[in-house]
């Protein structure tokens, strides 16, 4: 792949990306959240389309624009997320979209049976063609996408993170397929966030950053702590305009919240003035711990404590009235109603307090969205646009307005500039600076490091669902906070 | 989005009026029996049963639910009025009843789909069976018929000419338009149906506001059973078979999405004018009620059609 770019609106995912991968060899591509590695593959499957640049297959140069063009030339993807039909059974999901037929043009189970048979015993893996997937086990699962990937003649394979739900011992045996696949000659392109896993299996490691490819080594020539830098990389740039204030009185405490299997045993204070940021890789459950926080999401155990007093939250307008607010991931299936106005949508959790018997006063509705509108500096042609129109910045500043809109005290976001400008970044980062000095609280979840490092006072790294460490800002580093975040001592 | 595009799909119930002024002015055309002052008020009073279900159903969908029992509920609320007048009951008391179990019905379908998380279609369907062969049951599969002059005065007083049930539509279409447009409720029905889990993060208190729109289109169910009773001078268990189906073609010909989130009270009354515009104007040209059927059909699939060709891709 030679020249890779790839811009969604606001982003450039992908800027001008090599990758060359060997036959016979696994390649493994190492970046942060977000630096652009499973858009890269999208391309290479078809599955996504490119701005500018080409690729080569076996030295000829090939245009793969579907998944289904990818498939015949032997481009195969095992994405993170299964995707099988849990109902059918395993020879018929590894033969779903190109079933093998009769002379009559029927399905011809027998030999879909058979031929998953041979895959299976050519894995090495002993699972019955006829058992209906949802029956099998996680690890199994995997196989039968390895086995749907191999069906006729696979060359190159691309794995997103396969075994980020495996046991150890299920991730032994997939690295002993992947050794098979490897010694027929098949190039695997292994994608991971567990440095020691790049040890174990990788001939070779790319690493991404920010949608370009900052190095290739040897796997043997890296250290860990070579890689660790290549990834984190940047300079902790001054354009994080964070001021932090003199920390105030407690805020909100968490004891030993636990919330199976997402997080367990998390504990950390807020105190007014503070934003506490928190890290961790995808999957670490920095989502999850946020949803509860903010009481979206029940806790299993463990005590929250808002000013002092424990409460428990019965649910986000429970939250809400004890002035705590939570800006979700997604903006457009959490955080927006796309389809209402912005007025609408900007005054819907200070509903109660717009009305008088139950009657929104337009007045009052308008007053309030005008005053966002203005202090957010939203683009917007009317209150009256619908927010579906609106550029993602200036979506996400509708969500942050509905919650300076309704006064609350705590504010938990969670990667609050994804997907949006700079231009939109700094605005929030200024509002950030705002809410502290005013005495709010701020939790942010952010899988940007250099934004984690350059806006909070704190910082929280949540490691398979545990706290990792916790340290202040002035003594952070990137490399100290991914160690915590990728469990390996530096 | 295209200019045209967005001006039309923002003035949607324009659109509609505009649909309704074309057929009446083609049926103005066509026939010299209908732009007359008695054949009019006549569709008034026909529209009006539909209308007001179709009212009902609007807050079901804009909520981003449907409701299939609401014409079984219009048959066992208007046989349980019936019964209650025939008890003896003075007309209010009985009307009362009969929309004390239009509303548990309601009630009982807001539960399931809130508590008994079932999705809508399935919740509701189940009532349409139930309530319909409680209907039966009761009355033991024969009408009930025969009121007093006061009760039936409901159907037949004019107020300047207007018919009685025209006038409670239009009180009802406004009390409607009035609370979504106005109230917080209103707020919450389109913010729910237009993402729920946006509003629930938001604190919206989702389950109430949801078992609360199939209260309010049982209770219009049973506003409806009072009309037709009152009109009919007889209630049947077997009233009201298909009236889902035309209260939610009224709801979509007026624009409003099935998807939920978006649609207004005028559009549905216009939708329910245009069915009973077209019906009343089908029968003037003697066209038979087979083809008429036909003909309503391919009015509803055109509706949404149009509507579908004027949206830009990014919004389908």
């Amino acid at each position: 792949m030679r020249g890779i770019r790839k811009a969604f609106p606001g982003v450039v995912a992908l800027d001008g990306v090599d990758l060359e991968v060997r036959a016979g060899e696994v390649h493994v591509l190492l970046g942060e959240n977000g630096a652009g590695k499973s858009t890269l593959m999208k391309v290479l499957s078809g599955a996504s389309g490119r701005d500018a640049g080409s690729i080569e297959l076996e030295g000829r140069p090939v245009e793969i624009d579907s998944p289904g063009r990818a498939h015949s030339l032997g481009v195969r993807i095992i994405y993170q997320e299964l995707n099988l039909v849990p109902e059918l059974s395993a020879a018929e999901n590894i033969f779903l979209g190109w079933e093998r037929r009769t002379g009559l043009g029927l399905v011809d189970r027998a030999r879909q049976r058979r031929e998953a048979r041979e895959l299976f015993e050519g894995l090495g893996v002993a699972i019955d063609p006829d058992a209906p997937v949802r029956r099998l086990g996680i690890a199994q699962q995997q196989m039968v996408e390895v086995a749907k990937a191999l069906a006729d003649e696979a060359r190159v394979l691309v794995m997103d993170e396969p075994t980020s739900a495996l046991t150890d011992s299920e991730i032994a045996s997939l690295f002993l397929t992947i050794e098979r696949l490897t010694a027929r000659g098949v190039a695997v392109v292994y994608i991971s966030h567990r440095l020691d896993e790049v040890e174990r299996i990788g001939r070779r490691v790319t690493v991404l950053r920010d949608g370009r490819n900052v190095a290739t080594r040897d796997v043997g020539a890296a250290s860990r702590a070579e890689l660790v830098r290549l990834m984190a990389g940047r300079d902790v740039a001054a354009h994080y305009p964070r001021r932090p204030g003199a920390p105030g009185a407690e805020l909100l405490r968490a004891e030993g919240l636990c919330r199976r299997p997402a997080f367990a045993d998390v504990s950390f204070l807020l105190r007014r003035g503070e934003v506490l940021g928190i890290a961790g890789l995808v999957g670490a459950g920095r989502t999850e711990l946020a949803r509860a926080l903010a009481g979206a999401d029940r806790l299993d155990s463990g005590t929250v404590l808002l000013r002092g007093e424990a409460v428990r939250l019965r649910g986000p307008r429970d939250a809400i009235r004890r002035g705590l607010g939570l800006l979700p991931e997604d903006r457009k299936t959490q955080g927006l109603v796309l389809g209402l106005a912005v007025s609408r949508n900007l005054a819907l959790p200070s509903a109660p307090r717009l009305c008088r018997f139950g009657v929104v006063s337009r007045t009052a509705e308008d007053a309030l969205a005008r005053r966002q509108v203005d202090d957010l500096r939203i683009k917007t042609p009317s209150l009256a646009q619908r927010v579906a129109l609106l550029s993602g910045g200036n979506q996400q500043k509708v969500v942050l307005g509905k919650w300076l809109a309704a006064d609350v005290e705590v504010l938990i976001m969670d990667e609050p500039t994804r997907g949006i400008d700079v231009g939109a970044k700094q605005e929030i980062y200024e509002l950030m600076n705002r809410l502290t000095a005013a005495g709010a609280g701020i939790v942010m979840i952010s899988s940007e490091l250099p934004e984690v490092l350059g806006m909070s006072d704190r910082i929280l790294v949540l490691r398979r669902g545990r706290v990792a460490a916790e340290m202040n800002a002035a003594e952070a580093t990137q490399e100290r906070v991914l160690s915590a975040a990728l469990g390996h001592a530096s | 989005m295209s200019r045209v595009g967005r001006a039309l799909a923002g003035g949607r119930e324009l659109g509609s009026l505009a649909g309704l002024a074309g057929l009446c002015g083609l049926l103005f055309a066509l026939t010299p029996h209908f732009l007359t002052v008695p054949n009019l008020l006549n569709v008034l009073e026909q529209t009006s049963i539909n209308a007001v279900i179709a009212v009902g159903m609007t807050f079901v969908i804009l909520s981003g639910g449907i409701d299939l029992s609401v014409g079984s509920i219009v048959a066992l609320s208007g046989v349980a009025l019936a019964e209650a007048l025939q008890a003896g009951w003075p007309p209010l008391a009985a009307v009362l009843a009969g929309a004390g179990v239009g509303a548990l019905a309601g009630l009982l379908n807001g539960l399931l789909i809130t508590r008994g998380r079932l999705p809508p279609f399935i919740a509701t369907l189940g009532m349409m069976s139930v309530a319909r062969g409680l209907a039966l049951l009761v009355t033991d599969g024969r009408p009930v018929s025969g009121f007093d002059a006061g009760f039936r005065s409901l159907a037949t007083a004019r107020v300047l000419l207007v018919p009685a049930p025209a006038l409670v539509t239009a009180v009802v279409c406004l009390a409607a338009q009035f609370v979504l447009a106005r109230t917080r409720f209103g707020r919450y029905v389109y913010a729910i149906g237009g993402n729920e889990e946006a509003a629930r993060l938001s604190g919206v208190a989702v389950r109430f506001h949801k078992t609360a729109v199939y209260v309010l289109s049982g209770l219009a169910s049973a506003l409806a059973a009072t009309i037709l009773t009152a009109r009919l001078n007889s209630a049947q268990p077997i009233a009201g078979i298909m009236y889902e189906l035309d209260a939610i073609a009224a709801a979509v010909i007026g624009g409003t999405s099935l998807k939920g989130g978006s649609g207004t009270v005028a559009g549905t009354l216009i939708g329910a004018l245009i069915m009973g515009v077209l019906r009343n104007g089908l029968n003037l040209l003697g066209i038979s009620s087979f083809l008429q059927q036909v003909v309503i059909g391919l009015v509803i699939i055109g509706a949404v059609l149009l509507d579908a060709l004027l949206k830009s891709p990014d919004e389908r």
